[in-house]
């Protein structure tokens, strides 16, 4: 007697419980791709205009900045490409980290350490774009 | 996402048995080093740029003297490295993007990467003339 298909169950993966699952990586992998994209703009543009244009950086002063952030648009591509880039590059040495840090307390300290450089970096950095003094004394 | 260019390294690429090397893979493997390091030096270098604009909170003297060490030939060098570094990562990082959602990227990583390398020293030529030019001609009096 032979066992004819039909009769076999279709073999199928088991199933994983949905609720221990998470998008996170998900979406960080997205947001390296579009913030990525954003960036080309924002970075290669930064950099075309501060350091090769019209004598690049020998041209740069504290009067260049007052002229430049005295326009909106310049403070608003500036802050975007601030928290692009940190969040990009954050969320990339995140990926680093996790690569080779073999210890379960290194990858930790090495995580809270990004973290916290990322959050003094943002802070500050929007701090002096929003209250940045043309008039400051010397 | 460190693995979405390994695990297509391999498309393309031919077998070889090259013994004694350390990886006997694909160039694509050297694309992803090139991207990681490239990709680690800006985020070093950003931490260390918006501290020293932040020195325009400080006052117009201070930013002004700190700047004038970006404008010395050393440094200047060391920008035209970063350019380097953010161009080789934004061209490679266009050439992941289409690897992961063009249906033919994996195909094409390879031609891709060539591309991408001509596109890269064809752009740094003359931005390496207009970045050093100054101080090039500082230097030999031209
Ligand atoms: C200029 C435009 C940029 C583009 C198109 C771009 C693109 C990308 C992409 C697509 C990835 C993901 C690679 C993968 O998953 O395998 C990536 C990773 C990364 N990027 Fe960028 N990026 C740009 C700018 C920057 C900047 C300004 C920084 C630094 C602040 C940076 C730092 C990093 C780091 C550290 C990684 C992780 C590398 C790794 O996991 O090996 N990128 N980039």
């Amino acid at each position: 007697m032979t066992t004819t298909p039909s009769e076999l169950a279709a073999p199928r993966t088991q199933r994983r419980p949905a609720a221990r699952r998470s998008n996170f990586e998900l979406y960080s992998w997205l947001f390296m791709r579009l913030s990525g994209l954003v960036l080309i703009i924002l970075v290669l543009g930064h950099l075309l205009i501060m350091n090769i244009l019209d004598g690049g950086v020998h041209r740069i002063n504290f009067a260049f900045v007052a002229g430049r952030w005295s326009s909106p648009f310049w403070q608003f591509w500036d802050l975007a490409m601030l928290w692009l880039a940190e969040l990009h590059g954050t969320n990339g040495l995140r990926t680093v980290i996790n690569d080779y840090a073999r210890k379960e307390t290194t990858r930790f300290w090495l995580k809270m350490l990004l973290y916290a450089s990322a959050v003094l970096i943002i802070a500050l950095g929007s701090f002096v774009i929003f209250t940045f003094d043309p008039n400051i004394s010397n | 996402m460190a693995t979405s260019e390994v695990t297509t390294a391999g498309s393309g690429g031919r077998a070889r048995k090259k013994a004694g090397t350390l990886y006997r893979g694909d160039i694509g493997m050297w694309s992803w080093v090139a991207h990681r390091i490239t990709g680690v030096a800006t985020f070093l270098f950003l931490f260390v740029h918006v501290l020293d604009t932040a020195l325009v909170r400080v006052s117009p003297n201070t930013y002004d003297s700190v700047i004038d060490t970006y404008k010395t030939p050393l440094v200047n060098l060391m920008e035209l490295g970063l350019v380097a570094a953010v161009l080789y990562h934004a061209l490679n990082g266009i050439r992941v993007m289409l690897v992961d959602f063009w249906s033919k990227g994996a195909k094409y990583q390879r031609p891709m990467l060539w591309a991408i390398i001509v596109i890269w020293v064809v752009v740094l030529i003359p931005s390496a003339y207009f970045m050093l030019r100054h101080n090039v001609e500082k230097i030999f009096g031209a």
